[in-house]
């Protein structure tokens, strides 16, 4: 039995989620390997058992994940017999677009942002689940949990259908589309709480190991393959570390941690000092970022 | 750093969450105080301070201090303009309880919001800046809380500072706030004199004034029993989506939202009256063999009844309300104001249903709670007003449960939502006037004049030619023997209508006048041929469906507002531009192009004669009358 915050939490992405099923023509649920995805994924499986999950997952694959997160990704979408898209911005790849030398701005835009759009063009679907939650950022604290975008997967913060009770409007027209964050209402800690009440699996890189790293720009980062210029002075060290959040393994900074287990870090979050976007170097471009990538159609 | 031992990090089986509102304009405090909830109870990072150091230099009023509403204020618009103009969702823990804040602007315009922010409240907190005492907006702020169903107040009388900690201007506030919240329906108010700014009484208690002895705000928040009474209400479960992934099962996936059911449990589909039985509770973990409100289960039952998305199943003892009629107040949240006669698309519960606004009962002040006499609503307007659904509907009302008893209204051609609405009691059509069956039918009226009846229903701008179309189809159809009656928009003004004006409720009620008369018409056998300018789709809809599909055939007098405003036979257009009269269709109000109109006239080149020629040749192609 879960504590009663979880129960409550659960219940109401389930709700979510069974509204987007049964409201629209064809859903995705996007997933991106990490602990919010796993959660979302878990409870995806609760909300319509015994059916299949009645959509299939898609994961929009930068070329710059951490390995570790492909092979969990292709564990994760076996394992609970789940239909798995990946969706490469192919115009992207062919123009050399990488985080390491086009910058993570551009690379966001074009590998992240842009390849989004293409895909959910690609297959007409009409809403995608996200795992984001109102906690992470200032501008997130705003968004709806069924968050409208017009053709052209445009966001107008200052025209968001106002959003009462559970009574969500599902209505959309011919090419509008619409975003769906069934985790709106979790925080980092109940995710982490959750995952290890729940037993859930998630990436091996959310737990401390000797791993190595490099320090740039005051953020660890780990050395995953070989693509990765190491400048002159540059020489990978082996050091106890672990991520809190993942994405494109050059903009994703590590923490130093001991935490090996689930519950170590649960500990850890109970007395960390920083929030977990600060490991995200995507964040800190520009100011008032977040909204600016949300209006141009990120996530 | 060392992990405490495992058995400490799980919470409490019984930590649950608490929602609560913020209500209060930024010169209140009411962002300061959140942001010095959030700090105090160390859940703002270091990231997160070094970055409001920043903004704070750049967007801040305090001077060098670090300003706290730059942590809640989100989007970049509102930091600019210093105000809070949005629900923003903030969140906190504690070991006993977690939190959500649901942050609201305060000013009158942001009504909607406020009403949003309470509708998934469980308590609110007032703030009222001590120096000021009860206002107006404290007045707006507690009857919205009220009307919403908030029970539960804090009264957070801030800048206990700036009074010098003064125990009498406190108690002041304390007893007009009392007085006046009388008449609400709140089960408890604690107030509490806090500094936002400088920290008294909101996460510990305060050592700058010994005269108040009760809990700080933070201790109060984690204390307050707010355990719903939700488990022992009726059971009700709204069906949300039919789970059918083999031939072997189908099972009703939903959350019970009040109540409690167990497996062998009898049951009612509230809408159809048919009777079951649970058989099983089903849910990923195993089946249950009680499922209680708050949890997301899925059903299957004994029998095999056809039941789909909007059922609402409830004990056969406790049944809601069913009805297609209901009372309710209603808050508008649409820059285009309400229309009494408009189709609107209402959800209810997992119910979606056409309805619309029958009538405006009053409109209420939200700053004095006066009714007043209104004939729309507008933005941010709250009023009480009659409703009819196009399908009888299940519902409990809103004062008995938030969950079955509310609903949010659907412009059918925009999706925005533009209003939300909390059910009072059901509306019955008193007995005497329930249908009477006729006993001789309309089928066979309109055969005893060999023809079928309908209604033929011309719209297009003023000048378009309608009126000398719609006469010459008239006379053509007398001449070959039909009996047709000619309704006319200048006409029916002088005696049907002749108490409205051109406003759109007023058209919509004209509209509405016109297409029962015709109905009546029809009844009576007769071919009805209508002229009306009727610019909006809704309106013309709602004609139409009051007869049978064949019944009905839209024309569409299409003349542009150019020709239309050239020909001016009645001199409409030439006043309009002058500024002499308003709301004139094309030129101050707008013309809803019809759709899939039956008959699509183009003028340009084509004489009255001609035009009306092709009617009658439709009107024959459709057996509505024979050759000549």
């Amino acid at each position: 039995m879960l504590p009663k915050h979880l129960h409550r939490l659960e219940a109401e992405s389930i709700a979510i989620m069974r509204d987007v099923v049964a409201e629209f023509r064809k859903p995705v649920m996007l997933y991106s390997i990490g602990k919010d995805s796993s959660v979302m994924l878990h409870i995806a499986m609760k909300a319509f058992f015994p059916a299949k999950l009645p959509f299939p997952l898609l994961h929009v694959d930068t070329t710059w994940k951490f390995r570790e997160m492909i092979s969990f990704r292709d564990e994760a979408a076996k394992r609970l017999d789940v239909d798995l898209i990946v969706h490469v911005n192919k115009d992207g790849v062919e123009r050399g677009i990488n985080p390491v030398e086009s910058g993570s701005l551009l690379h966001t835009q074009v590998m992240k942002t842009d390849a989004l759009k293409q895909a959910l063009d690609l297959y007409r679907f009409d809403a995608a689940l996200g795992g984001a939650r109102r906690d992470e950022e200032k501008s997130r604290a705003k968004e709806r949990i069924f968050s409208f975008r017009s053709a052209g997967h445009v966001w107008d913060p200052r025209d968001q259908r106002p959003e009462l009770w559970n009574l969500f409007n599902t209505r959309i027209r011919q090419g509008e589309t619409m975003r769906v964050f069934a985790m709106s209402n979790w925080t980092e800690l109940d995710v982490w709480e959750y995952i290890m009440l729940e037993k859930i699996p998630v990436v091996p890189l959310y737990f401390a190991k000797q791993r190595p790293v490099v320090l740039r720009n005051g953020a660890t980062i780990m050395v995953d393959d070989k693509r990765l210029p190491l400048k002159s002075d540059e020489t990978p060290q082996m050091r106890m570390i672990r991520f809190r959040t993942l994405g494109c393994y050059p903009l994703s900074g590590a923490i130093n941690s001991n935490a090996v287990t689930i519950e170590d870090i649960v500990a850890e979050m109970q007395t960390a000092t920083v929030s977990e976007r600060q490991g995200r170097l995507i964040d800190g471009d520009e100011a008032a970022s977040m909204e600016k990538k949300k209006r141009e159609g990120y996530f | 750093m060392t992990p405490k031992a495992a058995v400490e990090l799980v919470p409490a089986r019984t930590k649950d969450q608490l929602r609560f509102i913020t209500c209060g304009s930024v010169d209140d405090g009411k962002s300061t105080l959140i942001g010095r909830l959030l700090h105090d109870s160390k859940i703002i990072y270091e990231d997160q301070l070094t970055a409001l150091a920043h903004d704070s230099a750049r967007h801040g009023t305090n001077g060098n201090d670090v300003d706290f509403a730059l942590l809640v204020d989100g989007l970049e618009a509102e930091r600019e303009q210093g105000i809070t103009i949005d629900v923003a969702h903030r969140f906190f823990t504690t070991p006993r309880r977690s939190f959500m804040v649901l942050d609201t602007p305060g000013h009158e315009q942001y009504t909607r919001n406020m009403a949003t922010g309470a509708s998934n409240a469980q308590l609110a907190i007032i703030l009222v800046d001590a120096r000021k005492g009860v206002l107006v907006q404290t007045k707006r702020h507690s009857f919205i809380c009220s009307l919403l169903g908030i029970r539960n107040i804090v009264l957070a009388v801030n800048k206990i500072d700036l009074i010098k900690y003064k125990k009498e201007i406190f108690d002041r506030i304390v007893e007009d706030y009392i007085a006046f919240s009388a008449s609400l329906r709140f089960t408890s108010i604690v107030p509490i004199p806090i500094s936002a700014r400088y920290g008294d009484n909101v996460a510990s208690r305060s050592g700058n004034f010994e005269w108040y002895d009760g809990p700080c705000v933070l201790d109060y928040l984690e204390s307050i029993d707010i355990q719903s009474n939700a488990v022992i209400q009726p059971f009700r479960f709204p069906v949300q989506w039919v789970n059918r992934p083999n031939l072997d099962f189908r099972g009703y996936a939903g959350s019970v939202v009040t109540g409690s059911i167990s497996a062998g449990d009898e049951v009612v589909v509230a809408t159809s009256g048919q009777t079951t039985r649970i058989k099983r509770i089903v849910t990923h973990d195993g089946d249950l063999v009680r499922a209680e409100a708050g949890d997301a289960i899925t059903i299957s039952l004994e029998d095999e009844i056809d039941i789909g998305r909007g059922a609402l199943l409830a004990r056969p003892t406790e049944r809601p309300q069913v009805s297609g009629q209901f009372a309710a107040h209603l808050i508008w949240m649409d820059e285009a104001p309400l229309v009494a006669g408009r189709n609107y698309i209402l959800r209810i519960g997992t119910q979606t249903v056409a309805a619309s606004v029958t009538a405006i009962k009053h409109r209420i002040d939200v700053n004095t709670r006066e009714h007043l006499v209104a004939k729309t609503l507008g933005l941010n307007e709250i009023g009480f007003c009659h409703i009819s659904t196009a399908l009888p509907m299940a519902f409990d009302p809103y004062e008995i449960n938030r969950e079955t008893g509310s609903f949010i209204v659907i412009d059918r051609y925009t999706n925005r939502t533009i209003g939300a609405g909390m059910i009072a009691y059901p509306l019955r059509r008193p007995t005497n006037i329930a249908w009477h069956p006729l006993s001789v039918s309309r089928n066979e009226r309109a055969a005893l004049k060999n023809q079928k009846a309908c209604i033929i229903w011309f719209t297009g701008l003023s000048g378009s030619g309608k009126s000398t179309i719609a006469n010459i189809v008239d006379q053509k159809l007398f001449t070959m023997a039909y009996h047709t009656m000619l309704l006319d928009g200048d006409n029916v003004r002088h005696g049907l209508s002749a108490d409205l004006g051109f406003s759109e409720p007023d058209r919509a009620e004209n509209i509405r006048r016109v297409g029962e008369v015709a109905k009546l018409m029809v009844d009576s056998g007769l071919i009805v041929i209508c002229s009306f300018v009727s610019p909006y789709i809704a309106q013309r809809d709602m004609v139409r469906n009051l007869v049978a599909k064949e019944e009905f055939l839209e024309i569409f007098v299409d003349t542009s507002i150019d020709e239309c405003a050239r020909r001016d036979p009645k001199g409409l257009y030439s006043k309009a531009r002058s500024g002499e009269i308003k709301n004139v269709t094309g030129i101050d109000a707008p013309y809803e192009i019809p759709l899939r109109p039956e008959i699509h006239l183009r003028t340009t080149g084509q004489t009255p004669e001609q035009l009306a020629e092709a009617v009658v040749e439709v009107l024959i192609a459709r057996a509505i009358v024979d050759n000549y």
